[in-house]
């Protein structure tokens, strides 16, 4: 039913080269594909989970989206916080009319925009390509496994 | 306003409502009825148009008006609202759009329930979700109904309440007939004809000013009033502590409250994996970023054009301040430019609200169909009839915001939009983290966590001087104001994520490691989803 996928275009691999042979980790799950007779899918997802392949997909994820998440939320309120608390700060010019206040809000906007370009690229390049791999290695075998 | 303007901006709508109802018939001739049809479109779009979707289902009328208006009246604190709104975006794209696309189905209660016991979550999502949408509703259609009077001439409350009356047909119309797949190609011509609006207005307003923003600005705030304190925070939230923490606690609820919002997470089931999920949420950022960029330069346009005064004087809240602006850029009053241009802007409101407005009652018809409908009926219902039951909701909640629009008229639609976002912030918000991350989570601390933020959420509005207490409250009569704050996201919010967690140790019962260990597979690869 899926004419193209998406996680398989010719954009989401063309780039991985750069990224160095060690950058993708083997996506193999210990154990044997196939199905199994008498493991639940319950069982299969537990072992998925603990398989090594999974924890580096969710460590990889994790150390980018923990830091950038604590970053974005402190530089947002930190901001917000100043506007309120030191207006007299904010309202000292930069360059012309510009003053302080302004570059700061500008500044959101090109955080933001640099944050989302180094989320979508991160992915891309250490996520999407294990995590396909192990998104077919789990169906597989849950393929026929009872619930 | 001349006749002139109102024909052809009658014309304008007129050729809008045209379209989009050509598009939801046909997209609707050979439907199936499928709930995968009805809510999510079939997931067959690309990521650029569920992006473009995304975008129109976000940029509102408020948005649109509202905050190059209040930049226009208060130049640089209406600036921090759509550092708020974008910025908002980076919990979605971040924490939310890939798992909640591998975890769900169709709305936030599928995430939560795939963890937990179906029926409490399922009723607590529900509810939460159909409360936010009805209140973002009744705003958009209170902004409706003034708007459109507004911009046709008259300020009469008849030529409001049709206005809300049709708004609400016609809304119905899109939902229940063409489901998902026509509410998002309504979103996708909405932000298109958004953004060329937007963009020649922007364009216009930099060529007036020979691409100089210094000479921009300072013109801005010589025609202001207000002089150089224009351009610098303080002119709306600087005056008392309570102002300036009431602000901290608006802009808290904005950040958080858009991840929570109902019908931007049904906007992620209508793509074919969690890549293309991110892929429209990259997409929107694109959008939704340039946008408010360009709202800010027709703010301070508008006050330097137009001038704060005459903003002021045509409406209070600044709402006219985009289409004055229009007028003067155009050549002024009277001319042909100016007709033209402030016709468009008309339009192009007007097609904003009736998007915006079509894909809330969609999201909040899934809502009551998918999880109060299918949680409190009883056992051994009609199979397909999940569908029949999401047109009627849809039907029914249009009635509905037709009524609370025509009792709210006169209503702040500012408030009801903040108090929309501190309700998701409050308790969707807390109940999805919690369930995509946190491992012992249980169904007592999902259920907690929800009814934690949403009632703290609408007592302390009840209790705050929006309702009583003060000459501009809804109330101005009675006095039992408690809360000082008119925004409770400062407080709810937090509340929210500690019920959640006292639910969650004092429950218990033992998590169920499987069905962690399912979810987590599930957000992170997207095995199992459909």
């Amino acid at each position: 039913m899926r004419l193209d996928d998406p996680w398989d275009d010719a954009s989401a691999s063309g780039w991985e080269e750069l990224d160095g042979a060690g950058g993708l980790a083997p996506a193999r799950v210990p154990g044997p594909a196939a199905p199994r007779d008498g493991h639940s899918a319950a069982d299969i997802y537990l072992e998925v989970q603990r398989s090594e392949a999974f924890q580096e997909v969710r460590r990889r994820y994790r150390r980018f989206v923990v830091p950038a998440t604590v970053a974005f939320l402190v530089w947002y309120l930190a901001y917000v916080v100043t506007a309120v608390t030191a207006p007299g700060l904010m309202a000292r010019p930069v360059a012309g009319a510009v003053n302080v206040a302004m570059v700061a809000g500008l500044g959101q906007f090109l955080t933001t925009f640099l944050l989302t370009g180094a989320y979508a690229r991160h992915a891309r390049l250490r996520r999407d390509r294990a995590a396909l791999d192990l998104r077919w290695e789990t169906q597989e075998m849950t393929r026929g496994a009872g619930r | 306003m001349s006749g002139h303007h109102q024909t052809l901006a009658l014309l304008l709508f007129s050729v809008f409502i045209a379209v989009t109802l050509a598009i939801t018939t046909w997209v609707s001739r050979n439907r199936h009825g499928s709930a995968e049809e009805f809510y999510a479109g079939g997931r067959l779009f690309s990521p650029m148009e569920n992006g473009f979707a995304i975008a129109g289902d976000y940029m509102s009328a408020a948005s649109f008006l509202g905050i190059s208006g209040l930049i226009a009246l208060f130049g640089y604190d209406g600036m921090l609202y759509s550092v708020g709104f974008l910025v908002a975006w980076l919990v979605v794209l971040l924490l939310v759009a890939e798992l909640v696309r591998n975890c769900g189905r169709f709305t936030l209660a599928d995430v939560v329930a795939a963890r937990m016991a179906e029926r409490p979550v399922r009723i607590a999502a529900g509810t939460s979700s159909v409360t936010v949408s009805v209140l973002y509703l009744v705003a958009q259609m209170v902004g409706a109904g003034s708007l459109v009077a507004l911009l046709l001439g008259g300020t009469s409350g008849a030529a409001r309440s049709w206005t809300v009356i049709g708004v609400g047909a016609l809304m119905v119309v899109y939902v229940s007939l063409g489901g998902m797949r026509a509410t998002t190609w309504i979103q996708i011509v909405k932000a298109v004809l958004l953004m060329a609006g937007t963009v020649t207005l922007t364009v216009l307003v930099l060529v007036h000013f020979h691409g100089n923003i210094n000479e921009l600005l300072h013109s801005a705030a010589g025609h202001s009033g207000y002089g150089k304190d224009f351009l610098s925070p303080g002119l709306r939230y600087g005056g008392s502590w309570t102002a300036r923490i009431d602000f901290i606690s608006l802009g808290l609820a904005l950040v958080l409250g858009t991840a929570g919002l109902p019908h931007i997470l049904s906007r992620f089931y209508t793509v074919p994996t969690a890549r293309a999920a991110r892929r429209s949420v990259v997409w929107s950022i694109g959008l939704i970023g340039s946008f408010y960029l360009m709202t800010i330069v027709l703010g301070f346009g508008a006050a330097a054009l137009v001038g704060t005064a005459d903003v002021r004087e045509s409406n209070p809240a600044g709402n006219t301040a985009v289409p004055l602006l229009a007028m003067v850029l155009g050549g002024g009053e009277g001319s042909t430019g100016g007709t033209i241009l402030f016709a468009v802007v008309a339009a192009v409101a007007f097609a904003t609200i009736l998007a915006v407005v079509a894909g809330i009652t969609l999201a909040s018809s899934a809502s009551v169909a998918h999880d109060l409908y299918a949680s409190l009926k009883r056992p051994g219902g009609k199979q397909h009839s999940e569908v029949a039951v999401a047109r009627v909701a849809a039907a029914g909640i249009g009635v509905a915001a037709i009524g609370l629009g025509l009792l709210a008229q006169d209503l702040n639609v500012a408030f009801l939009v903040g108090l929309a976002f501190a309700v998701a912030a409050s308790a969707n918000l807390p109940v999805l983290l919690y369930s995509l991350f946190w491992r012992n989570f249980t169904t007592r601390g999902a259920v907690w966590s929800v009814y934690g933020g949403l009632i703290p959420a609408i007592l302390l509005v009840l209790l705050s001087p929006v309702v009583s207490g003060s000459p501009a409250s809804l109330f101005p009569g009675a006095d039992f104001q408690v809360f000082p704050l008119e925004n409770p996201g400062l407080v709810s919010i937090p509340l929210g994520f500690l019920a959640g967690w006292i639910g969650t140790v004092t429950a218990g019962e033992p998590p169920d490691a499987a069905k962690h260990a399912e979810i987590e597979v599930r957000a992170m690869t997207g095995a199992g989803a459909v």
